[in-house]
């Protein structure tokens, strides 16, 4: 065991048992799952992405490269789950990944010897022919070869949520900056919340051996935490990554709800969380890099700063024996907190020869690491110093290069952080994001005290930038050592490999090569090595790349400049971000009044938008749709069918100028309508085109009832929205969708108005209630509104109530039906009967189509304005070059009609240069006994008569059809008038 | 983004739609012939800058508003109820 005996912020008295690769652990409450792996002795914990090293765990945070594990089993487990992050929780299962057959044994290994092929463009090279071979042979080859870990392929169980908050201050990270920040901000009255990826607040207060006001940092921290969430103005996040900054004050945030909880039961294991502050302070910290030198990826070489996070927080040491590689001050500290802890410091590799530090261990002065010993653990490192190279034995190699602020935030709205030659490093400018300030670490300050002052600073500007009073908060007293480094990205020289990304296996020599063949500007660099990229981003790899190239090109790094930050900060689950949109979720259900009944009947339902409808009723004996379609037309025709039509959209409109709103937004005159009588309409997009129709009833002098096409319905509502009050607020004019308040039905065929007569008090004939009439009648207490309407060229009838009397009209008319061997009809013959009659739907007025197309150009009124008319009276938009609206019939009667199928003239070659027209719509037709279709075809209705072939090469189907008027019943309108 | 509606106050953008720029405001008169109607329906103004723009609040009050904004920065300098301001020219 390599655990303390005492000490770090764990629960000792709650032992956690867990699972890595099959074997059984133990841990404790307070663990990760990285720092109880490691206090278990296991060090090789995965193999690399290109060329399958051994690697180890490298840092103690969510920068992470190595030590991605699979969580859970089944379709419970959850890939690339960096171990740093996880919470340890009782039976946690772990997995490595990318490896086969076993950590320990993986074949692919055999990569890392064919290195010298597999560099930087490797693929891009090699993989290019045969051509035939790129997605058969290659694709899942490279596929199974380079890799993370695998999805489970079983849909995702977890559920996700997603949440909003507000608030005057967002204090972005937990540490000494941002609990002293979000304090400040606090006591001057300001709504703050204060959020933070770890699972305990105070950053690196729990990692640090140092004291602040006389106490323990991390007992400090407890406090400043207790203090906080006293405050009712103060809403602590833990688990919550901030991902994105965006426009106006909006921030994406993750927060892991239940990973770390061994019952979730209820929990969603995500959210996401929209929040939008006023300002911003981020608090985000600093990440440590690595020094770039043979072999740097062995496990056991680990970042110092996370040795220090496991020694002083988790009461851990992977070390018995430690050396440390640094180029600054802060891997003394490193050194001084292990040998504090009995652990033997082997020696301290400084690069630097004036170093002022020095401890009570071994120091060698301008010295560099050149190699390593150990390939699945670390055994011994070389050391080169002025008097040459010598061998120490060691277990662990921490490395310091330095500290890089973690300016990714302050950059997502496409600003570039500034370079700090001081500290050698890039800082956040602030207002990069408007209202963003960073403070501790992040803007540069490393000791403890100035984390805590540039805190108290950024905070007490917001505050009196948005005119509150700065309240007097005494600064904590603490350390503020110096920071001195001298530059150091990678030792020269050798000929193995160095690396600086460990997730993406990118060394020193891709970047050589990148530059060799002039891939220079740090965004071709980062793709042609795949540097940056992955589930880390580059956290720890890119400044070391960056100065790399920098050093090649003969450049500074100020000038190299960084690559674009992109939200997300850190990977975010599909499931998170897309929470309660699927299933069901993603297209909510509209039910119709008479859902329940359809239902009852065994009618198949089909979608329409996001309404139900019912496709075709069927009866006992039924073995194709056809049959009870067949059967629900020839119902209709013969004696009367029933059918919900309550998804048209249904507007109403009042006011003295209504009459006027609806001639300017229809082609036709509706001022001239009647009161009681309905005109059918149409409307037109400003360009000219077909927009929608429907019809119009006018109810009273200033009250009108419009109805849409179900499909437009959205549309129709804000294009007159757009109208009244762009257009026209001059018109008095008031209008409400209604079309969810009413249940409305069709009731068609020559016995509608008998069946009408059984259900209505008032009674009803030709004289009384004439074609296109619209009124109202009572059934029995209840007040309806009657339409005599017909979309089918029967005599029929729209009879709407309030829709909750929609269920019991419904089956009363289902009742009355039956009397006359009439019933309900679907969706397919509906469209059958509209067919039959030449009535045309959005599969006709498709947005392409004008007025004159369709053979209704006479609906555009010469006497008045309409929005469209005069850009529909443009040449080209109407005669013989246009496709206009015909219908077809095959020459055999068994001839069949596809939708979508093409039109060419008799015999000719059906290409593209040959077309004249297409099908729109078109169905087996039981009252005639054959196919019919509509169709568009150019000049169509000078060619009646005229006989076409009809081409659907998709499905090897060639009909020859005869051209004839779009109405095939009935064309006179006496059905409609009886 | 956020969008501060006049009637219902700062909003997330996604309560609203982008429905086209603020020429659509100034229709020309039924009798001003085919060209001023081209121009109205088809020619765009793509300034590396402040663009006039109607959003309509479809998710909230319906109203249409004409809003000016910064495309480049995504900053929105001013928001007006398009009712208001066609009244105001009439």
């Amino acid at each position: 065991m390599t655990r303390f005996a005492d000490g770090g912020l764990i629960e000792r008295s709650q032992q956690i048992p867990f699972n890595f690769d099959g074997r059984s652990y133990l841990g404790f409450s307070g663990d990760t799952l990285a720092s109880a792996l490691l206090a278990n002795d296991v060090r090789l914990i995965g193999r690399s992405f290109k060329y399958h090293r051994p690697r180890g765990i490298l840092t103690a945070g969510s920068e992470e490269p190595n030590a991605l594990m699979t969580i859970g089993r089944g379709s419970q487990s959850d890939p690339n789950v960096r171990a740093t992050m996880q919470e340890l929780y009782r039976g946690l299962t772990s997995a490595s990944q990318n490896r086969f057959p076993s950590l320990s044994f993986d074949l692919l290994a055999i990569n890392d010897l064919m290195a010298p092929f597999f560099g930087a463009g490797f693929y891009y090279k090699t993989f290019m022919w045969p051509k035939l071979f790129w997605e058969r042979v290659y694709e899942p080859l490279i596929r199974r070869a380079a890799g993370l870990g695998a999805l489970s392929g079983a849909a995702d169980e977890a559920s996700y949520d997603k949440a909003y908050a507000h608030c005057d201050l967002l204090v972005i990270g937990a540490g000494p900056a941002g609990l002293m920040a979000a304090t400040l901000a606090a006591k001057g009255g300001l709504d703050v919340i204060l959020a933070d990826e770890d699972f305990i607040l105070g950053g690196r207060l729990n990692s640090e051996r140092v004291e602040v006001d006389g106490k323990p940092a991390a007992e400090w921290a407890v406090d400043a935490v207790k203090a906080l969430a006293a405050m009712p103005n103060v809403r602590l996040m833990p688990r919550t990554t901030i991902t994105g900054a965006y426009d106006g004050g909006t921030y994406g945030a993750l927060q892991w709800v239940s990973h770390h909880l061994a019952e979730r039961e209820g929990l969603p294991l995500e959210t996401f969380w929209r929040i939008t502050s006023q300002r911003t302070i981020l608090a985000s910290g600093a990440i440590e890099r690595p020094i770039a030198f043979a072999d740097n990826d062995r496990p056991g070489v680990m970042m110092a700063s996370a040795l220090r996070t496991y020694a002083n927080r988790f009461a851990v040491t992977p070390a018995k024996r430690l050396s440390i590689f640094t180029n600054n001050d802060d891997g003394y500290r490193t050194a001084t907190d292990l040998a504090a802890r009995g652990v033997e410091i082997a020696c301290v590799v400084d690069t630097r020869t004036y170093a002022a530090v020095d401890g009570d261990f071994p120091v060698l002065k301008g010295a560099e690491v050149v190699g390593i010993s150990g390939r699945r653990g670390l055994n011994a490192i070389v050391v080169r110093t002025a008097s040459g190279t010598r061998r120490i034995a060691t277990d662990c190699l921490g490395v310091s290069g330095g500290w890089n602020p973690s300016v990714h935030l302050s950059c997502h709205l496409n600003r570039h952080p500034v370079w700090n030659p001081d500290i050698v490093a890039f800082v956040a400018t602030d207002d990069a994001v408007p209202g963003m300030l960073a403070a501790g670490a992040a803007a540069g300050g490393f000791s403890t005290h100035a984390a805590f002052q540039s805190g108290a600073a950024a905070a007490a500007i917001l505050l009196r930038g948005l005119g509150r009073k700065v309240p007097r908060l005494p600064l904590p007293k603490s350390e503020d050592a110096p920071y001195v480094l001298t530059p150091f990205w990678h030792v020269q020289g050798g000929g193995k490999r160095a690396w600086l990304d460990f997730q993406n296996d990118v060394t020193t020599k891709d970047v050589k090569l990148a530059h060799q063949e002039n891939f220079r500007s740090v965004e071709h660099m980062k793709r042609y090595t795949t540097l940056g990229m992955a589930t880390d981003q580059g956290k720890t790899a890119n400044i070391g790349a960056m100065a790399v190239m920098a050093e090649l090109t003969g450049r500074v790094i100020a000038d190299v400049g960084t690559t674009t930050y992109r939200p997300p900060y850190v990977p975010v689950a599909l499931g998170a971000l897309g929470a309660h949109g699927r299933d069901k979720g993603f297209a909510p259900e509209r039910f119709i009044p008479s859902d329940a009944l359809a239902r009852e009947q065994g009618a198949p339902m089909v979608e329409a938008g996001l309404w139900y409808r019912p496709s075709w009723f069927p009866q006992s004996g039924d073995t194709h749709w056809r049959q009870s379609c067949d059967r629900e037309v020839l119902m209709v025709r013969k004696t009367l069918g029933i059918t919900d039509v309550s998804t048209l959209g249904k507007i109403d409109l009042q006011g003295p100028d209504a009459a006027e709103f609806l001639d300017r937004v229809y082609s036709n005159m509706m001022s001239s309508l009647p009161v009681g009588r309905i005109r059918y309409g149409l409307m037109l997009r400003e360009d000219g085109m077909v927009m929608d129709d429907g019809t119009v009833a006018r109810l009273d002098k200033t009250h009108f009832l419009i109805t849409t096409t179900t499909a437009a319905a959205g549309q129709v509502m804000t294009h007159l929205d757009f109208c009244a009050q762009v257009l026209w607020p001059e018109l008095d004019v008031n209008f409400i969708s209604i079309t969810d308040h009413w249940a409305q039905f069709a009731v068609a065929g020559p016995n509608s108005r008998v069946l009408l007569n059984d259900l209505c008090a008032d009674k009803i004939s030709n004289d009384t209630f004439p074609y296109m009439a619209a009124g109202e009648v009572s059934i029995g207490h209840l007040k309806a509104r009657l339409f005599r309407l017909s979309f089918s060229g029967e005599h029929a009838y729209e009879i709407a109530v309030p829709a909750r009397y929609g269920d019991a009209l419904a089956r009363e008319l289902d009742r009355l039906a039956q009397q006359h061997h009439g019933g309900w009809y679907g969706m397919e013959a509906l469209n059958v009967l509209r067919i039959e009659k030449g009535f045309v739907t959005h599969a006709e007025i498709h947005g392409r189509v004008t007025a004159d197309d369709i053979g209704l150009g006479r609906m555009v009124s010469a006497k008045k304005d309409c929005i469209g008319k005069v850009a529909s009276q443009r040449p080209g938009l109407s005669g013989q070059d246009r496709e206009q609206l015909v219908g077809l019939k095959p020459v055999v009667a068994a001839g069949k009609l596809l939708g979508g199928a093409h039109l060419f003239n008799l015999g000719e070659n059906p290409v593209r240069t040959n077309d004249q027209g297409y099908i729109t719509s078109q169905c087996f037709s039981p009252t005639l006994g054959h196919s019919i279709a509509q169709a568009f075809l150019r000049n169509g209705r000078a060619r009646t008569g005229e006989m076409v072939d009809v081409v659907d090469l998709l499905r090897g189907v060639k009909t020859t059809c005869e051209v004839c008027p779009p109405v095939f019943i009935d064309p006179e309108g006496r059905r409609l008038r009886g | 983004m956020r969008i501060d509606c006049p009637l219902c106050g700062c909003r997330d953008s996604r309560e609203f739609h982008y429905r086209g720029t603020g020429k659509l405001m100034e229709r020309p008169a039924a009798d001003a012939g085919a060209e001023a109607f081209h121009d109205y329906i088809y020619m765009r103004e793509n300034p590396a800058g402040v663009n006039c723009e109607l959003w309509f609040h479809e998710m909230g009050c319906r109203a249409w508003l004409l809003v000016e904004r910064d495309v480049s920065s995504h900053e929105f300098l001013s928001v007006r109820l398009a009712e208001s301001v066609t009244r105001g020219k009439q």
